[in-house]
């Protein structure tokens, strides 16, 4: 129960709590009329939007101190891979998407 | 205007490029663009961070970002990786690209969770208060999740990359269900036990929640790889809106939230397009541990045919339907085939292709590999249009297809696959099945279809089969 009033006492998690379910059903809203031929690609680019994740691992980063090598070594792995996660699913998409636009 | 709310405004163009993004990628005519567009919305959300975060450092002032230098220096090394693996991979092996780089999402969340609850380890022992908090419990999810997307997409991504067979064994749903518990309860116990052994358990929970990773995707059959990979997908989603919470980062939070939802969502038609069940998939194991799995007729005779004839048969028929599989793809055969589609049509032939939603290892994969070979959409036939158009075709031409033409779908309720709606190609006139041996296919199931009357198999390497057709074709 503490845990709860915790939770709802707080302005910030309540606005947080109403992003999140709104979110959702933006997120099903959008996706509902998909086309097949279009779910690889959708799901691609989804991907490419979860790596939204890399601006946490920025934050550790920017607030580490440099001489806590495990914090440095850990945040700047982190770094690396929610790059390859953004910059990798975008650019697939694209390539998935380019193949579409040649006809018609 | 303070350096908050600029960033602040960044995060707004961030989340609203996602929206719009996605909504754009639902519509095949602004598809390309809304990709673009959820980048710049990343991109500006991703440097406004870096030139405008703020936080109040240990000495109560306020800070920039700092190690910059590593930052982008991080950022670098992942750009190259990421455009160079995306550039080089053939389409045939997107849906690995697309889980590993999942995967890299999961590890990242895996890896600011550890960092961040090393840090609350080290605030609640000056503090002296309970680890038992909110904060602790938005880490730790963001962790584990991040942690079992991480593993679970690296397990997917070998075993679509055929590195890896399918691993089960006996009472394996229960032992994972067992586990997750397990996970939860060395949570629990880390979260309210002694701090001094609270490192070495979050290790200890970051291993656990990898192996849960893989013991969850090492039995699921290489058909339900899809599924599995869109579920990842959903889930790395879930642990980026963690961390959202934990920095109270609202573009991280709808960003997260909209493709866990989204995600979530796809998984579910994805699941209606072969007529299962979420449960199902995740249970039932396709090819896996259940050794009950039936052959169909076993016995029965195959009749072959020559190249030279399926090449006639095939020119002088008013409409010809081509179903390509998997094999297709592996052989790399679309472009060949779109030439022998030309050819056909040279000859006054009516050709169309079927596609099934699971064809190739991701629903739409197909329609991405023919669209690659210049294939016109309108060529294109969905399951439901084609299955009422085989009655009047003179030829079916199935390409490396197997599970997805297999009566027993229908017929016989003890199939694995029993229940998925197939593609109906025995209405048709004449099917000539290009398979490069009597293999089964990947559900690993036998196929009634190649001993029926109507049924003619041409075995070998689907391109060179193809291309010895479009020259059969033209010399007619």
């Amino acid at each position: 129960m503490d845990f709860l009033t915790d939770l709802f006492s707080q302005d910030v998690n309540v606005r947080m709590l109403y992003i999140i379910i709104l979110s959702i059903f933006v997120g099903i809203e959008v996706i509902e009329k998909v086309p097949t031929i279009l779910h690889t690609p959708l799901m691609s680019g989804a991907n490419a939007i979860h790596g939204v994740v890399i601006i946490g691992s920025i934050i550790v980063m920017g607030k580490a101190q440099p001489d806590d090598y495990l914090v440095m070594i850990l945040g700047f792995l982190a770094v690396v891979f929610g790059t390859l996660n953004v910059v990798g699913g975008f650019v697939v998409t694209d390539r998935m998407l380019e193949l579409f636009k040649k006809k018609k | 205007m303070s350096n908050s709310a600029l960033l602040n405004i960044c995060y707004l163009i961030g989340s609203l490029g996602f929206i719009i993004g996605l909504k754009m990628l639902s519509k095949p005519e602004t598809a390309r663009k809304g990709n673009w567009v959820a980048a710049v919305g990343m991109a500006i959300a991703i440097f406004g961070t870096i030139f405008l975060y703020e936080f109040t450092n240990d000495a109560g002032e306020v800070s920039h970002v700092s190690n910059l230098m590593w930052i982008f220096g991080g950022m670098v090394i992942g750009t190259i990786l990421g455009t160079v693996s995306a550039k080089k991979v053939q389409m045939t092996a997107m849906p690995q690209m697309v889980s590993i780089f999942n995967g890299m999402g999961g590890i990242c969340a895996g890896l600011i969770g550890i960092i961040e609850f090393r840090h609350l380890i080290h605030a609640t022992e000056i503090s002296g208060g309970s680890l038992m908090t909110g904060h602790a419990i938005t880490i730790l999810l963001g962790l584990i999740i991040g942690s079992v997307s991480f593993a679970g997409s690296v397990i997917a991504f070998l075993k679509l990359n055929g590195n890896l067979g399918d691993y089960s064994f006996k009472g394996q749903t229960y032992f994972n269900l067992l586990f997750l518990v397990a996970v939860f309860g060395v949570a629990f116990f880390m979260l309210n036990g002694d701090l001094a052994n609270a490192h070495m358990m979050m290790y200890a929970l970051f291993g656990m929640a990898c192996i849960y990773g893989i013991s969850f995707v090492m039995p699921i059959g290489g058909a339900d790889m899809p599924v599995v990979i869109s579920l990842l997908n959903s889930f790395t989603g879930v642990a980026a809106a963690f961390g959202g919470f934990l920095y109270n980062n609202q573009v991280m939070l709808t960003g997260g939230i909209l493709v866990g939802a989204a995600g979530t969502l796809l998984t579910v038609l994805m699941c209606k397009a072969m007529n299962r069940s979420l449960m199902n998939v995740i249970i039932g194991s396709f090819g896996g541990g259940s050794a009950t799995a039936i052959t169909g007729e076993g016995g029965g005779t195959i009749k072959e045919i020559s190249v030279g004839d399926a090449a006639i048969n095939m020119s002088y028929s008013k409409k010809v339907i081509i179903v390509p599989g998997y094999g297709l793809a592996v052989a790399q055969a679309q472009h060949i085939c779109h030439e022998l589609e030309k050819q056909l049509e040279e000859k006054g032939v009516e050709v169309k292709y079927a596609i099934h939603p699971v064809a190739g290892r991701m629903p739409g994969h197909m329609n991405v590999l023919l669209a690659e070979a210049d294939v016109s959409y309108d060529k294109l036939l969905e399951m439901d249009f084609a299955n009422d158009e085989f009655a009047t075709t003179d030829v079916v031409l199935i390409l490396g297809a197997n599970d997805v033409v297999n009566p027993a779908a229908k017929t016989n309720p003890a199939s694995p696959i029993y229940g998925m709606p197939i593609l109906e190609v025995e209405k048709a006139k004449t099917v000539i099945v290009n398979k490069r041996s009597m293999n089964k296919g990947y559900a690993g199931i036998d196929n009634e279809l190649f001993y029926g009357n109507k049924t003619r198999m041409l075995f070998g390497d689907a391109k060179k089969i193809l291309a010895e057709l479009v020259n059969e074709v033209k010399a007619n």
